[in-house]
């Protein structure tokens, strides 16, 4: 290959993103899956950093919930089956993620520590405490893996072949349920961040929390209500991976998600809809070789792409989070009092 | 007005802060439609006091009574219900927000549930901006509004949650006389319609020229009050400070030499790119103070740090001693003997987690005989500091004290003490004095003065008139970016200077034809 | 005192506000008496006692020591609980059980001791378990001194293995004195490297160090396995490896294994404190982390110090990989992990930056390393390695938020708490540095 060739595979390149992302359901399909842990993570981010609170745990809440849902699910499926099991696997991680979030609040809000420490704390603790528990409660049973957690098939047959609609539908409401959820909070957020009292409010905490104390605003309650809620969503981003692994946990499955969604928020210029918009570009950047092998492209591009070997593609989504943050960061700027504990004493 | 019952009573307000006791059995009075002026200087206890009405503080001993009624404020919510609202020193407005999301913060007005109405809220704003004699669009974003702007989005918050007592703490702190001016009219037409007015302030005139009556407060009591006809500026000055104030110190005759700063054509622009400075021209002189008088925010700032290093130029050039030094570094205008009290000291004048020893040589580190190469010698660094701290009269209990355990005037004395030993071709002081106590005051000001005796060129950057009539031996006047006059310090006339700072050219201009020179309307 | 509930810290700014208890004691004619005595009596320092020195030395550690303790303790319970997990009966003695395996573990059972040529290999493992804790402490704390975070030690650890097993794959045949050196170096070089892209980033960019370290790591992982897989495997070997070193193996100093990247840990340790305390560019770094803007005012440029305090980070994670690989391992293989990155973390923080207190924390944690294999053998897998990882976030906990220590055991409160050196980290989120 010539460098003459480079100007046209670029050009292809380009159209076959457009292609991937817009035109194939089934490529859409694997993208969106792969967004929706991401898109839920950043979410979570948005939250808390538009109250003012520096998130950099949700990666370890993501875990967490992974675990102790994967875990209701492994203890409980026998009894009750499997969708009452997946649905209360599903409720134990939000509720996980929730905990949490009082956890993160109560370090960040009430003792006011450093707001990055406490969500190393966060990261170390999951990984400590899922596979401590791992390790004592399920491999001994040599039952982990597959199959616990399974998804569900809500739409049928005939649903799905309608162009379009059909396969998003499908995509939604079959593979992962919580993938709908995803679409519609980020909507919901856009809305009432900027609509209603509440986001009026939070935005005011998290951008200038004294003039919000002085017409008596309850800052502090107000930025543990957006933690808690936050991290609930990010608990759902943890049932979700192991709802679409198959039902499976694996130590550290969250695999750096929970960073990647921190790059997703500041991208997205800690809007709901932003960070949406740069969590498809992770899950893009993510699912890049499942769609090369799914639907691959033409002609020399095409064999370019499948010549990459497999631990590029996996180290694409990380690469392109430092292109994002460096080119990105200096542009964009966090609100104002994100990070800065309130009521703390001014260190002379 | 006059013989209404009071709307609002503090009798015997007591409250104490460790090793101070900011309020001290104070009584205070307002009436319904009157305008209240609490007189004193920084640290005197009027904020205090006013905080304690907010409810931000509770008061230590005391009681507070509205419309008659003992009322026990337990937060600002609370005194807003009970129709108290502050227009504090430092806005409380949400840059990013708009005119109309700060106004109704925590009051919002909504359609079903928690939805915001703004349309509802826009138009109440704009009511009562009309009631009030101006015009306001409340959806422009409160960080595209002019300072005298923002204060009136603050009032109209007050106001919009029905406040009868307004609370105005140093109001005029950052207006240009002009929009002075016009907030005075918006107090007026309040107080015609029934509200009352506690007006913060330690401006004489200012003072004088709103109030109904004056309360003076001297380190946490009342010591007098008066009605403006029944007193003038000296002798509020005297209540105020305690002491009979001479309002002119001997600072000697000045003997310039060469010049040592000349400054062409300068123009300097803020973080956010906005020009501050617009083409500055000016030359001072070793063995002479420059005094630059301005209100802030009219690029003193920028205009000062171009010259120490620390900001970039857009175009001009900074001479000193001759040589082209125009976007040098801070560490080469330093080799060079340029010596900087900035105006934020906590920013760019001392690491406060550092000891004191550490901030005396912190632009002098590298150099022998604090360092050798790259090692440090730190006997010479606590050798050099004990010295400091003795020659300067640093109250500290050793030179190992981390800076930030030290008072304000201390540890002002220390970056005084670090740039103003040694040799220094160059001295640039931005506000040297501000939240400075009164004692360092004058001992900051002895040393500027014993500077320009030793032949050092100084130029004083400074908010406070009083501050340059009282050290410079010629005065320029900084407004939007330019000086609009330069003269010697024997021509200076407070009033015309004060007219300068407010107007610009227009005055400027208007005294050069000749014209007599009034108070816009 | 009556009345309505204050609100304690905007009482401060409005103390501030009102010129400060500072202000008016200025003016306030006994305190001024008061401050004037002091200093008319502020002497030539006198040498402060050992009283005062051990005083000193217990302010500054109490907090990590007692953190420490209450973790094990609550890890005693952990520990004694999780039977129930599985629905078994509690065993009273699981914990000391549990802990005096590990302390076997760490220096020695007796029947080791007896045995006159086993003695010392406890202690010598546990040396061993630290030294790369050491170095990775080090590369955490030293970019706290300039307000940065280093979470990407794992990354440089890698990084700096990988290079250093290459280097002493190509050198190996060469004399020992110059292989070993050169390789070491050449295994520094490639930390630095990678301890550079992130510091120049911040620096120039803002892109927080954070994020783009733990991506790094990750980066490093995946692409190591690539090139050790593709690119540069070793021949005769049953599973993807690089060549074996030879010479450029680090001397034993000492019985079975006890290497000389041991003896450089310790020297690291001092080569920093000295670097941060005796040396302008140690002035330099701390002064970037303490506050910036008066750094610059100061005539340092921080983004020159940012991307060198990251790079000597760097060197100093990549030589963790790099005795780790010359003085135990001896080839890179894909699959090593490098739990070094979060222990160098909390090895940190218990130091609080400081090497000396670094040089401790990487030894209790080479003890916790070194004893808890024996742990969970003796406790057949009913107390697995992973509740020292369990203890370690517990640490960092009482760590960050140091009120609950101070309760516990009843301790003053002091300034210049945790917040102290991580107090320039979060404030720099989403924000630019100033240049």
């Amino acid at each position: 290959m010539d460098l003459s060739q480079i100007p046209a595979l670029i050009v292809e390149l380009v159209r076959y993103l457009f292609e991937i992302l817009f035109l194939t359901p089934s490529t859409l399909q694997i993208i969106l899956s792969l967004t929706a842990p991401l898109a839920l993570g950043a979410l979570c981010g948005v939250l808390c950093e538009r109250s003012g609170v520096v998130n950099i745990g949700i990666e370890g809440i993501m875990l967490t919930s992974a675990f102790f849902g994967y875990l209701t699910g492994f203890l409980l499926h026998d009894s009750i089956g499997n969708e009452a099991a997946l649905i209360l696997g599903v409720v134990v991680a939000v509720a996980v993620g929730a905990i949490l979030g009082v956890v993160h609040g109560w370090l960040t809000i009430s003792i006011r520590a450093d707001q990055i420490i406490a969500g190393v704390f966060l990261n170390v603790a999951a990984i400590g405490v899922t596979s401590y528990l791992n390790r004592i409660i399920i491999t001994p049973t040599g039952r982990g893996g597959a199959g616990i957690l399974q998804p569900i098939n809500l739409v049928p047959e005939s649903v799905t072949t309608v162009p379009v609609i059909g396969p998003i539908l499908a995509m939604f409401l079959n593979a992962n349920p919580i993938a709908m959820i995803v679409i519609v909070l980020v909507v919901a957020l856009q809305i009432l961040l900027y609509r209603t009292r509440w986001g009026l409010r939070t935005r005011a905490v998290g951008e200038h929390p004294k003039a919000a104390d002085t017409v008596g605003i309850d800052v502090l309650g107000l930025r543990y209500l957006n933690v808690i809620a936050g991290c609930a969503i990010a608990g759902l981003a943890g049932a979700y991976i192991v709802i679409a692994s198959n039902g499976s946990f694996q130590n550290g499955m969250s695999n750096g998600r929970g960073f990647i969604a921190l790059a997703a928020v500041i991208f997205g210029r800690w809007t709901p809809l932003g960070a949406f918009g740069g969590a498809l570009l992770f899950g893009a950047a993510s699912g890049l070789q499942t769609v090369v092998a799914v639907d691959r492209p033409e002609g020399p591009l095409g064999s370019l792409l499948v010549s990459i070997p497999t631990q590029f593609y996996a180290a694409f989504p990380y690469i392109l989070t430092i292109i994002i943050l460096a080119g990105v960061v200096g542009r964009s700027i966090a609100p104002a009092a994100d990070g800065i504990p309130y009521e703390k004493e001014a260190r002379a | 007005m006059t013989d209404a019952p009071p709307v609002l009573e503090m009798h015997a307000i007591t409250k104490r802060f460790p090793g101070t006791l900011a309020c001290d059995r104070i009584d205070l009075d307002v009436r319904p439609g009157e305008v209240l002026a609490l007189l004193g200087e920084n640290g005197a206890g009027k904020s205090t006091l006013m905080n304690i009405l907010y409810g931000l503080l509770a008061p230590d001993a005391g009681e507070i009574r509205i419309d008659g009624e003992p009322a026990t404020i337990r937060d600002p919510a609370d005194a807003i219900r009970r129709g108290i609202g502050m227009v504090h020193q430092h806005f409380m407005l949400v840059p990013v927000l708009t005119v109309a999301e700060n106004v109704i913060l925590g009051q919002e007005t909504v359609l079903g549930p928690g939805v915001l109405d703004l349309h509802e809220a826009e138009r109440r704003i704009r009511t009562l901006a009309e009631q009030l004699g101006f015009e306001i669009d409340p959806r422009t974003r409160v960080d595209q509004l002019s300072v005298g702007q923002q204060q009136r989005v603050e009032i109209l918050k007050a106001l919009y949650r029905g406040a009868r007592i307004l609370v105005l703490d140093e109001p005029t702190a950052v207006l240009t006389p002009q929009e002075t001016q016009e907030i005075f009219g918006v107090l007026r037409r309040l107080q015609a319609e029934g509200t009352s007015i506690i007006f913060i302030s330690h401006k004489l005139d200012e003072v004088l020229a709103i109030a109904d009556r004056i309360t003076v407060i001297r380190r946490g009591r009342v010591v007098g009050t008066r009605t403006p006809a029944e007193t003038n500026e000296e002798e509020l000055a005297e209540l105020m400070v305690g002491r009979e104030v001479s309002l002119v110190v001997d600072r000697g005759a000045s003997h310039p030499g060469e010049p040592v700063l000349r400054i062409t054509g300068l123009h300097v622009s803020d973080d956010r790119g906005n020009e501050m400075v617009r083409g500055i021209d000016l030359e001072v002189r070793a063995g002479e103070i420059l005094g630059i008088a301005g209100v802030a925010g009219n690029g003193q700032d920028e205009l000062v740090e171009a010259l120490v290093g620390l900001r970039r130029p857009t175009a001009g050039t900074v001479e000193l001693s001759g040589r082209d030094v125009t976007g040098k570094s801070p560490r080469e205008m330093r080799l060079r003997d340029v010596a900087f009290v900035p105006a934020d000291r906590q920013r760019f004048g001392l690491v406060l987690s550092y000891p004191i020893r550490d901030n005396l040589v912190l632009t002098d580190y590298f150099e022998p005989p604090f360092a050798r190469g790259p090692l440090r010698n730190e006997k010479a660094v606590d050798e050099r500091a004990r010295e400091l701290v003795a020659e300067f009269d640093i109250r500290t209990p050793s030179v190992m004290t981390h800076a930030s355990a030290l008072s304000g005037g201390n540890q002002q004395k220390v970056v005084v003490a670090r740039e103003c030993s040694g040799d220094t071709s160059l001295l640039v002081l931005d506000q040297p004095t501000r939240g400075v106590d009164v004692g360092s005051v004058e001992f900051i000001h002895k040393q500027v003065i014993a500077k320009r005796d030793a032949s050092t060129a100084v130029l004083l950057v400074s908010a406070e008139l009083d501050e340059v009539l009282e050290l410079s031996d010629r005065i320029a006047v900084i407004f939007r970016g330019r000086l609009v006059a330069t003269f010697d310090a024997d021509e200076a006339e407070r009033e015309k200077i004060g007219l300068l700072m407010a107007r610009g050219e227009a005055a400027a201009r208007e005294m050069s034809e000749g014209v007599a020179v009034g108070r816009p309307s | 005192m009556s009345g309505p509930t204050e609100r304690p810290g905007l009482r401060d700014e409005l103390r501030a506000q009102a010129g400060g208890a500072d202000e008016l004691a200025g003016v306030d004619p006994v305190a001024d008496s008061e401050t004037r005595d002091t200093t008319a009596a502020a002497p030539a320092r006198t040498g402060p006692n050992i009283g005062e020195r051990l005083g000193r030395a217990w302010r500054a550690s109490a907090v990590p020591i007692l953190s420490i303790v209450l973790a094990l303790a609550i890890g005693a319970v952990i520990i004694l609980l999780s039977p129930l997990a599985t629905g078994k009966p509690i065993q009273w003695d699981l914990p000391v059980k549990a802990y005096l395996a590990l302390l076997e573990g760490a220096f020695g059972t007796p029947a080791q001791w007896a045995d006159e040529t086993k003695r010392f290999n406890a202690i010598s493992n546990t040396l061993i378990q630290s030294a790369p804790l050491m170095f990775g402490g080090l590369a955490v704390g030293l970019a706290f001194k300039a307000g940065l975070f280093n979470i990407g030690v794992a990354g440089q650890f890698l990084v700096g293995a990988f290079a250093a097993a290459m280097a002493g794959a190509t050198f190996g045949s060469l004399d020992t004195n110059v292989a070993v050196p050169l390789s070491l170096a050449i295994g520094g070089l490639a930390g630095a490297a990678y301890g550079f892209i992130p510091g120049f980033l911040k620096a120039r960019t803002g892109a927080h160090e954070v994020v783009v370290t733990i991506m790094l790591n990750s980066i490093a992982v995946v692409l190591l396995t690539w090139i050790v897989n593709d690119l540069v495997r070793a021949e005769g070997f049953s599973f993807p490896r690089t060549a074996d070193i030879n010479n450029a193996h680090l001397p034993i100093l000492f019985g079975r294994n006890l290497h000389a990247g041991v003896l450089l840990a310790f020297a690291a340790v001092f080569v920093v404190r000295w670097l941060l305390d005796r040396t302008t560019l140690g002035f330099e770094i701390r002064t970037v982390g303490a506050n910036p803007n008066a750094a610059r005012y100061a005539g340092i440029r921080p983004v020159f110090i940012i991307t060198l305090t990251m790079t000597l980070a760097g060197l100093l994670g990549g030589l963790a990989g790099s005795i780790q690989m010359l003085g135990v391992i001896g080839y890179y293989a894909p699959g090593i992990t490098a739990n070094v990155g979060f222990d160098s973390i909390t090895v940190a923080l218990l130091g609080r930056s400081s090497p000396l207190g670094i040089m401790f924390a990487a030894l209790l944690f080479g003890v916790l390393r070194a004893g808890q294999a024996l742990m969970q053998i003796r406790t057949n897998n009913q107390v697995p390695i992973e509740v020292i990882d369990v203890i370690q976030a517990l640490i960092i906990l009482f760590l960050a938020a140091d009120i609950i220590v101070r309760r516990v055991f009843r301790l003053r409160a002091a300034k210049g708490a945790l917040e102290g050196e991580v107090r320039t980290v979060t404030a720099s989120w989403g924000e630019q540095v100033a240049r």
